[in-house]
């Protein structure tokens, strides 16, 4: 497959995931709608990095590079949400 | 392919060149992200705090033009990404046609991003400004995240595009040597695409959850 047809494909796969996106978003699953829904971004987000973005054809010092920025996103969730998600319900009342 | 007018200073071979380039870009890019990340953060803990209350707030937006703008984006990222194969052919002709039309697509996603605010200012959703917010306190704030964040999301695609105008323009003029420069077009490229993935996460977090 030439690099070419290569791209085409995967912007039509994440086309698809876009319907996919806002067909699950109609749908009333309770807590995996966003569940999926961040599932599915994160599936074309890597598409874009993946391929787009030539993380595919770059050095391991590269990609270790690119991972880091998701390992500091990582760091503020986690520390960030340790304390939101730990509240006993009524903390604010 | 390494050609002496290609290289520059401090390094040895294109190869490496090429790598400092993506290597620089990838820093300023997870910089990028922790700008974004942390209006994410904070959606997140306004979902936590006030879950029924956002969810009503965002059923507000226009889910089709949202989606619709995102359809534009991929399909802008995928003539950038062919861009950078033409430079890296040596093909200036279609390197410019292929930033042009990158340019273009930016704009109508601008163009419907307007049009969309235009409706939401009518409708008296954009707090401080216009008709009275016509939703509770708690929803009021949901709109300056959605505001600020997609705001701030339209400032980085318009810079994109005038960027994509700039080497395009170079490129027409001859200032450009193709595909020895070619370096510089996917660095461009994956400034662009990084502002698609954050709408990317951007649209479902406002529109879809």
């Amino acid at each position: 497959m030439s690099e070419r047809t290569l791209f085409v494909f995967v912007y039509l796969v994440l086309l698809g995931l876009l319907a996919t996106t806002i067909g699950v978003s109609y749908l009333e699953l309770g807590p995996w709608n966003p569940v999926l829904n961040l599932s599915i971004a994160a599936a074309k987000a890597f598409l874009i990095v993946w391929f787009f973005m030539h993380l595919n054809q770059s050095a391991g010092l590269v990609r270790l590079a690119a991972f880091a920025g998701l390992v500091w996103l990582a760091l503020l969730f986690t520390l960030g949400l340790a304390d939101w998600l730990t509240r006993p319900d009524g903390w604010m009342s | 392919m390494s050609t002496p007018s290609a290289l520059h200073g401090p390094f040895s071979e294109p190869g490496q060149q090429q790598e400092a380039a993506r290597l620089g870009l990838w820093l300023f890019i997870a910089n990028e992200l922790m700008l974004f990340g942390g209006l994410f953060m904070a959606l997140t803990v306004y979902r936590i705090i006030h879950t029924e209350t956002t969810r009503a707030a965002s059923e507000h937006l226009h889910l089709w033009i949202g989606g619709a703008n995102t359809a534009v984006l991929l399909t802008s990222s995928l003539t950038m990404v062919l861009a950078v194969l033409a430079a890296r052919a040596g093909d200036v002709r279609t390197t410019v046609r292929m930033l042009l039309a990158t340019a273009a697509i930016g704009a109508v996603f601008l163009a419907l991003k307007g049009w969309e605010y235009r409706l939401e200012y009518d409708e008296g959703l954009m707090p401080g400004v216009g008709p009275v917010f016509p939703l509770g306190a708690s929803q009021e704030l949901f709109f300056n995240f959605y505001f600020v964040s997609t705001g701030l999301h339209a400032v980085h695609l318009a810079l994109g595009i005038g960027a994509v105008l700039f080497f395009a323009a170079r490129l027409h003029r001859g200032r450009m040597d193709l595909p020895h420069r070619s370096t510089m077009i996917e660095g461009l490229g994956m400034y662009w695409h990084f502002v698609d993935v954050v709408w990317v996460f951007l649209y479902p977090v406002l529109y879809l959850i």
